[in-house]
């Protein structure tokens, strides 16, 4: 096997060394970690900005007038702006910290999209979502009487444009949909989509938590409302994610929870909300994670999303190589544009039998419905196993994979 | 391969592959449906208990390996056993999943069940082969109610 490893490839085995936790055995083999659309691992310099934060910096923000407190806010803001950057907002702003891509959603269903919705009114989603881009909508279609609208996907896992095109009706009042699909890998042709949308002015929220870690985003090119991205899923902490808003957007919206610094002044008879983006960040926030957030987003940007594309691309075609090579499996998602999941079942082998087998050969993949249960629904499936891969994953842990999935057909041969 | 095979064990792989008892029982007097959030699986229990017998029983479901062989092997085991002693059986192989050590004379009185003694070394899968116990205990109990491995 040769590593990729010329100056202007991506050499995963370099980069794999950044991240402390693969350093690790796994039932006395390397560990192979391939749950990345479920969590991503964290690279040690997200450890250290999370870790020096609170070693040095750490104070609550936008309250004391000492240096400290200063510092802290001064380097929370730092993180909004790169993150504002990292995804092509115009204004930092724009950017709103939550504690993943679950939080926005809802905070856009229950701000911007409930209030402009009633009895009989639409909210299109597409078949390929995570239920956290369908159950705050089912909530919000109880509140007020609007009706979810589904927009199929074909077979490979696409969704069906002319189908899409035709359920933007007068009644549409918001699009919700998925960047990438986490169960599938299939990328939608999201700014295509969003045109659509806007031809009939209806406003679009994307879900990017799984593209964040695989292909660049550029929201202002996209044309996009929201876009919602979860820290966790690049490399960043868990507990915190942004929400990108149009800034007149925002501006407009009523604020989303209430409580501290989301408040210009309080009294008992009358409050006066805080600009955006504060009117929409109650409570202290996690400071130290959006500062780690900020870390892995310039990872990402530092390592260029350039080689990660050809290299995660290669790394694609080479797994599915792989894995189409054992007759018993059959790859669950065969999108024309695809990032790197490998969502497939094992014929005569149910998904968590894979799934121990594989873990007792220091192979860590989801097995289960990856909470995307319309889709299992679609292709008529309990589950799946799901191969997803990241910037630090190589040629020779798909081979490790194959390798086991050969000794699970042994095992029930 | 050796834990593998610990885990895996033949009659496990052979219950799996051949479910016994499996489909709707057309005369079933008592019914469960149990679920196991975790994985999606869903295992209906049909019973029919006359005189406080089973008499008989079968179940409707697919799931992974152990939950199929689990359910097969159970529907075996409870056949013409009375309720208490049902019940008595979904207790030791409860116990024998989730302590440790059980004691020799409950594996006993598992008989051919003991072969499920492996899989107290997989936390993640204890689940899955307690689901068909804790449906029949919940058709034994009151009727029609849907139990939860959670």
């Amino acid at each position: 096997m040769n590593p990729v490893s010329s100056a202007s490839s991506l050499d995963p085995h370099r980069l794999k060394q950044d991240f402390p936790v693969l350093q690790q055995e796994s039932h006395g083999r390397p560990l192979v970690y391939l749950d990345n659309a479920n969590t991503s691992q964290k690279p040690q310099c997200v450890i250290d900005a999370v870790s020096n934060f609170y070693a040095h910096n750490n104070a609550n923000i936008h309250r004391g007038v000492y240096d400290l407190s200063m510092r802290a806010t001064q380097a929370h803001e730092n993180a909004r702006g790169t993150i504002a950057k990292f995804i092509g907002a115009s204004r930092p702003e724009e950017i709103i910290f939550v504690r993943g891509t679950t939080e926005a959603i809802n905070l856009v269903a229950q701000t911007f999209v409930r209030s402009r919705v009633g009895a009989g009114d639409e909210i299109l989603v597409t078949a390929m979502e995570h239920h956290s881009n369908i159950v705050p909508w089912q909530i919000l279609c109880e509140q007020t009487g609007a009706v979810l609208q589904v927009a199929p996907i074909n077979d490979a896992g696409e969704v069906i444009l002319d189908a899409y095109r035709e359920k933007l009706s007068e009644k549409t009042k918001f699009v919700a949909m998925t960047h990438v699909s986490n169960a599938l890998g299939t990328v939608n042709p999201i700014a295509q989509m969003i045109a659509l949308a806007h031809e009939k002015n209806i406003p679009v929220l994307i879900d990017g938590a799984q593209a964040a870690p695989h292909l660049p985003i550029n929201v202002s090119e996209l044309g996009c409302d929201f876009y919602a991205v979860s820290s966790h899923k690049m490399f960043g902490p868990t507990g915190v994610g942004a929400l990108y808003g149009r800034f007149d957007l925002l501006d407009s919206m009523p604020p989303y929870q209430g409580g501290g610094d989301m408040i210009r002044s309080v009294t008992f008879e009358h409050t006066t909300y805080n600009d955006v983006p504060y009117k929409f960040e109650a409570g202290t926030p996690h400071i130290a994670g959006a500062i780690g957030f900020a870390a892995a987003a310039q990872y990402i940007v530092d390592i260029g999303y350039d080689k990660l594309l050809a290299y995660e691309e290669m790394l694609l075609d080479y797994a599915t190589q792989a894995l189409t090579a054992i007759p018993e499996i059959r790859i669950i998602g065969t999108a024309a544009e695809k990032v790197s999941v490998l969502s497939f079942v094992v014929d005569g082998v149910h998904p968590h039998d894979v799934g121990t087998i594989l873990d007792q050969k220091g192979i860590a993949i989801r097995t289960g419905h990856h909470c995307a249960q319309p889709i299992m629904d679609r292709y008529d499936i309990p589950a799946t196993v799901r191969a997803s891969f990241a910037l630090y994953n190589t040629k020779e842990d798909v081979d490790a994979l194959a390798e086991s999935l050969k000794s699970v057909m042994e095992v029930f041969r | 391969m050796d834990d593998l095979q610990d885990l895996y064990q033949q009659l496990i792989l052979d219950h799996n592959k051949s479910p016994r008892n499996q489909g709707k029982l057309v005369d079933s007097n008592r019914q469960a449906q149990g679920y196991n959030p975790l994985c999606g699986d869903k295992l209906q229990v049909y019973l029919h208990v006359e005189d406080d017998i089973v008499k008989d029983i079968s179940f409707e479901g697919s799931g992974c390996a152990i939950s199929t062989a689990s359910a097969s092997l159970m529907t075996q085991s409870v056949k013409g056993k009375t309720v208490a002693q049902a019940r008595a059986m979904f207790d030791s192989f409860h116990q024998m999943l989730t302590e440790d050590s059980a004691s020799e004379s409950d594996e006993s009185a598992l008989g051919k069940l003991v072969v499920f003694s492996g899989v107290c070394k997989y936390p993640a899968r204890v689940k899955c082969a307690t689901l068909a116990w804790h449906t029949i205990n919940a058709a034994l109990g009151d009727a029609s109610e849907q139990v939860t491995t959670e």
